[in-house]
């Protein structure tokens, strides 16, 4: 798991060892782990989701009967991880069909939950239907903040279904997205953690995409707060040693090489939106002139192997230099399309995360206002903070779905 | 690291599940987010660790089988391997 690359929400894309290194674009493999993000409705307002701003203009919610036809499409296929997202999975009644139908086709099946709306009863439903693993998201350690990142009260349900996860059998797995608003306390998260018996936990930094675009300039942690907890996981886990697992994700932004996004666009990875849009990596809606397919048009096969959209970053003709003639362009893919996208207009361009970019200061200019910033952490920076909102989202225009700022 | 004693049972590890998997013909380690594909042997070797059998039961069934000996020095140290990785963990 060490090889993960988490993106907001704690969705985390596959390890290097599920891609199968089939990069000519002329022979993809098959689409190994699926993603279906249910739903877009959810009951938290986390100011870091990676959803789509303009996620309540988008279309209706696919029935259960086409999220079975996926399923079964997608495992003839190959598709062997699946992920179940949102939104807040929790909120769709047929969570306990879905997953029963997954579980006789052989998949693996990882709930990703926010925890509310899961209790005793639909526990069991979902142990019985075969569900595989639950995560569980966290904001902090404190009930205030908790509350306060995701707007809502939940700390002490969440505390409920963390122990419900373990009663039940399942390895208790924490996901704490990270950020200047709450990476001081990484201590105390790792203490609530310790405390729950959790066995693993990942501390994944904000990736800035979606809301967390919107809130960037709030979120973005300083150099020395980064470091800071940095070190404070690594005593935590030279004390804990094997007990408890965990996995310190860095922010794109402080590093000078990308991430190998996906494995590569249409190498490994497909996401299904709620409304049925088929997408190469969950951001992918954001990205312009990308005419993605939808599931209540075509069958799986032909999405994957055959749109335009899961085409158009196979292989390595679409880069421009500094990639394409880059030794380590087979090894990151440029990095990430959407962050080329949303930080110099241009989908093609590397990844700007790298310090080979010409646009690389766009990265740095952004740490640099943090570190401005560093011990006013009360201070807000211009705009205020964003609640992902159903409302706030209406008023997104369609087509503007990063709000590029 | 590699000093297992031949009585211990190895078994997949809780939240891990093996299977065959006919699109990659190979046994696949399946984990939270993640998968390990596993060649022959690996594959022939998890594919034996139920928690019931021990692992010098494992290696005899894995030389019968392969109509191999001597093959115990390897299945150990793969086996200690899977242990240090959480593939496998051991029951009583």
């Amino acid at each position: 798991m060490s090889a993960e690359l988490p993106v907001g929400h704690g969705l985390a894309a596959p390890n290097a060892a599920l891609a199968p290194g089939t990069h000519d674009g002329r022979s993809p493999g098959p689409p190994l782990w699926l993603l279906l993000e249910l739903t877009y409705r959810c009951p938290l307002h986390c100011v870091f989701c990676y959803n789509p701003t303009d996620f309540a203009n988008t279309g209706a919610e696919l029935a259960t009967a086409d999220w079975l036809r996926v399923l079964r499409e997608a495992r003839a296929l190959g598709a062997v991880q699946l992920g179940l997202s949102g939104g807040e999975p929790l909120a769709r009644d047929d969570l306990e069909t879905i997953v029963a139908e997954a579980h006789a086709l052989g998949f693996y099946i990882n709930l990703i939950t926010s925890g509310i709306g899961l209790n005793e009863a639909r526990m069991r439903a979902l142990k019985a239907a075969g569900l595989d693993h639950i995560q569980l998201s966290f904001q902090d350690s404190t009930r205030e903040l908790n509350d306060f990142l995701s707007s809502t009260r939940t700390f002490e349900l969440k505390s409920q279904v963390a122990a419900l996860i373990r009663q039940h059998g399942y390895p208790m797995v924490l996901n704490v997205v990270l950020h200047r608003l709450n990476i001081d306390h990484v201590g105390e998260i790792l203490e609530m953690a310790e405390r729950m018996g959790a066995h693993y936990v990942e501390l994944a930094n904000t990736q800035y995409y979606g809301w967390a675009w919107l809130n960037r300039e709030h979120l973005l942690p300083s150099r020395a707060q980064l470091e800071r907890a940095e070190a404070v996981t690594r005593q935590f886990r030279e004390r804990v040693g094997n007990r408890m697992q965990i996995y310190f994700v860095v922010p794109d932004y402080f590093e000078t090489r990308p991430k190998a996004c996906m494995s590569g666009l249409g190498s490994v990875f497909l996401a299904i939106a709620p409304d049925g849009t088929a997408m190469p990596c969950h951001a992918a809606r954001m990205l312009p002139g990308l005419a993605l397919p939808n599931v209540r048009d075509l069958d799986i096969r032909t999405i994957w192997y055959d749109s335009p959209a899961f085409n158009r970053f196979r292989g390595e003709d679409w880069m421009k230099e500094p990639c394409r003639s880059c030794p380590e362009r087979s090894k990151d893919f440029g990095g990430c399309r959407c962050q080329a996208y949303l930080l110099t207009g241009d989908p093609d361009n590397a990844d700007p995360v790298c310090d080979l970019s010409p646009y690389h200061e766009r990265v740095t200019e952004a740490v640099a206002r943090a570190e401005l910033r560093a011990g006013t952490q009360g201070t807000a920076p211009g705009r205020a903070l964003v609640f992902r909102d159903h409302r706030i989202s209406i008023a997104v225009e369609p087509g503007d779905p990063a709000r590029r700022g | 690291m590699s000093e297992l004693a031949p009585t211990v049972k190895p078994a997949i590890a809780h939240g891990m599940r093996l299977q065959f998997e006919a699109a990659q013909d190979a046994h696949v380690l399946l984990y939270p987010e993640g998968m390990v594909k596993l060649n022959g042997s690996a594959g022939a070797i998890l594919s034996r660790c139920d928690g019931v059998r021990t692992l010098a039961d494992i290696v005899a069934d894995l030389e019968r089988s392969y109509g191999a000996t001597g093959l115990g020095a390897d299945v150990s140290a793969f086996v200690a391997l899977a242990l240090e990785r959480r593939w496998l963990e051991l029951r009583e």
